[in-house]
């Protein structure tokens, strides 16, 4: 079935409906959790009570306000920090892992590409433990053997950002790969005939051509370790991030407080991806 | 001459160094937080404890695991559940697909395509927390219902099965779509056109012309929609009921609650072998390779 072709316009209108039904499906969900963000009741359900604005901006009990609530604050500062260091990281690593695929070939090359992909396939939670275990077998030993105590190598901050990490850097460099991939080596050659030296050329041609592409991997990486859970649910520590603040508040009872939170997100999230979206299409 | 051999020798060396350079964050990436920890949780499922810091190896971990029902329940439930969710999703996905890939054009197809992508750059938890609100006793869809007059009282539709597989299909779906998407746009118009013009119908076509161009998307969508549902811990605790249980679950009680990190281990192995196990049978059996269908 394709437009050219004619067709009974009976099926052609369900079809039609179907595609409605599936969206109205998609953005159900997002909605309710948006509209009960305002909604002037202790709790996210229905009867409706009237318009509020105190979920955002209140400041006293019983209806304060995400603004107000500092450990929602605080979660929302561990996030970010996580999110700019996984960042950072995956997209340095990738780079030069698209560099490297890209660039040489060797011995293992296959086989290297292969558990590049690898992390794909974990399951992150699987990944959270193999890592926490390693983790402590490593503190540990270092306590035995000489009585130091590797605070890094437990539950918290540092495990979380190599946690995730771990399987962001894989997309990262997928990312940057594929932009490579379309590179014109003979840019390169150019720089290099006209007298630069290898690195030379690879800073001033190469890598502002795939800055676009190093741009949307970091965004892409921030907005994945932000929403990380399965993986950050094994490592944490003290501070949570977001998602584990907000998740240990829901094993609680939920308070539209957290339609507040979740609407903001929404909103930070959009704005991010529209925005990378806009930046590719113009470069 | 000899001054060229040296310049050539030279560039030998750069690109050597060039090589190592690049190699060494790769290498130390995957062997630090990949390999050596998957051989570490793999030494520590063999490990039983004997006495207090003392541990024997053995295969006592996964003798429990084979001889405890609940376990393997659970383990079965979890993989059955996962293949389920995977059908339903490719089934639900793969219409509006190939509507955003063949049937708008232009402008609409983006927008289309965009709204598809959007919700999935919320957190999972935001969208777990949409459907808890729609589902739960006093939500919005109890709530119509009851101002429909189709039910008497408030209706629980939460904490079962049905509304873990809702909530699954849900949640992949986007890993579904992307690639459905992609692989149906390489199908060129005038193909489909030439099985109608050879007397194909409808159904005809899809079965010979469309679906087997749309294999390697299928695949790589399944794969990654399976994965997900088998490693979700959020939306069976959130949506599912006392009884729901699902594998990551008995993972993280064993780590966390209990502190039977030797039993933990031993389940984190055995979802990884499934996972690893299934994703490898699909390739075969559809003669794709991971290379393929994920890079």
């Amino acid at each position: 079935m394709i437009p050219t072709i004619p067709q009974n316009p009976l099926i052609r209108v369900a079809y039609g409906a179907y595609v409605a039904l599936f969206f109205l499906y998609l953005a159900l969900p997002l909605t309710v959790v948006a509209v009960f963000a305002f909604n002037d009741s202790q709790f996210p359900s229905l009867p409706w009570e009237g318009f509020t604005l105190g979920w955002f901006f209140g400041s006293e009990r019983p209806v304060i306000g995400v603004f107000h609530e500092d450990p929602i604050l605080r979660a929302i500062g561990t996030s970010v920090t996580i999110g700019l260091a996984v960042s950072t990281l995956s997209v340095a690593v990738g780079t030069t892992n698209a560099f490297l695929f890209n660039r040489y070939q060797f011995r293992g090359r296959g086989l290297l590409y292969v558990l590049m992909l690898l992390p794909l396939v974990i399951p992150g939670i699987v990944l959270g433990i193999s890592i926490l275990v390693f983790s402590s077998t490593l503190a540990n030993s270092a306590w035995d053997a000489a009585e130091i105590d590797l605070q890094a190598l437990r539950p918290g901050l540092v495990l979380v950002i190599l946690g995730q990490f771990s399987f962001v850097t894989t997309i990262a460099t997928l990312v940057i790969a594929a932009r490579l991939q379309k590179f014109d080596r003979t840019l390169e050659e150019a720089a290099l005939n006209l007298g630069a030296n290898h690195l030379t050329a690879v800073r001033t041609i190469t890598l502002p051509y795939l800055a676009p592409a190093m741009i949307g991997a970091f965004v892409v990486s921030f907005l994945m370790s932000f929403e990380n859970f399965n993986t950050t649910l094994m490592l944490v520590g003290s501070d949570s991030p977001l998602t584990i603040a907000m998740f240990d508040r829901l094993k609680l009872g939920s308070t539209p407080l957290l339609n507040a939170v979740s609407l903001l997100l929404m909103l930070g999230s959009s704005v991010l991806a529209l925005l990378m979206i806009a930046f590719q299409r113009r470069s | 001459m000899l001054c060229r051999a040296g310049a050539v020798t030279r560039m030998r060396a750069g690109q050597k160094l060039g090589l190592i350079l690049l190699l060494t964050p790769l290498l130390l990436w995957l062997s630090l937080l990949i390999i050596i920890p998957h051989i570490d949780l793999f030494l520590l499922s063999l490990r039983e404890r004997v006495g207090v810091r003392q541990y024997e190896t053995s295969l006592a971990n996964y003798t429990t695991i084979l001889t405890e029902p609940l376990y393997m329940v659970t383990f079965a439930r979890t993989a059955i559940m996962s293949i389920l969710a995977t059908a339903l999703t490719l089934l639900i996905a793969f219409p509006v697909s190939y509507y955003i890939a063949k049937m708008v054009r232009g402008r609409a197809r983006s927008v289309l395509f965009l709204m598809c992508l959007i919700p999935f750059w919320v957190s999972e938890l935001v969208r777990t927390f949409g459907w808890m609100i729609l589902l739960r006793e006093s939500g919005v869809i109890s709530g119509l219902l009851q101002w429909a007059g189709l039910a008497a009282g408030p209706v629980e539709m939460l904490y079962n099965d049905a509304s873990i597989m809702v909530g699954l299909v849900y949640t992949s779906m986007l890993f579904m779509v992307v690639p459905l998407v992609t692989t149906l746009d390489s199908l060129d118009d005038a193909v489909i056109e030439a099985g109608y013009d050879l007397g194909g119908s409808g159904p005809s076509i899809l079965r010979e012309i469309v679906i087997p161009h749309a294999v390697p998307g299928i695949v790589s969508g399944s794969i990654v929609v399976f994965m997900l549902s088998l490693g979700n811990y959020l939306t069976p605790t959130m949506l599912g009921g006392k009884d729901s249980l699902w594998f990551t679950q008995m993972i993280y009680s064993q780590f966390i609650v209990r502190f039977n990190w030797e039993l933990g281990a031993a389940f984190g192995f055995m979802l990884l072998v499934l996972s690893s196990l299934i994703v490898w049978v699909v390739l075969r059996m559809t003669g794709q390779t991971l290379e393929k269908t994920m890079g």
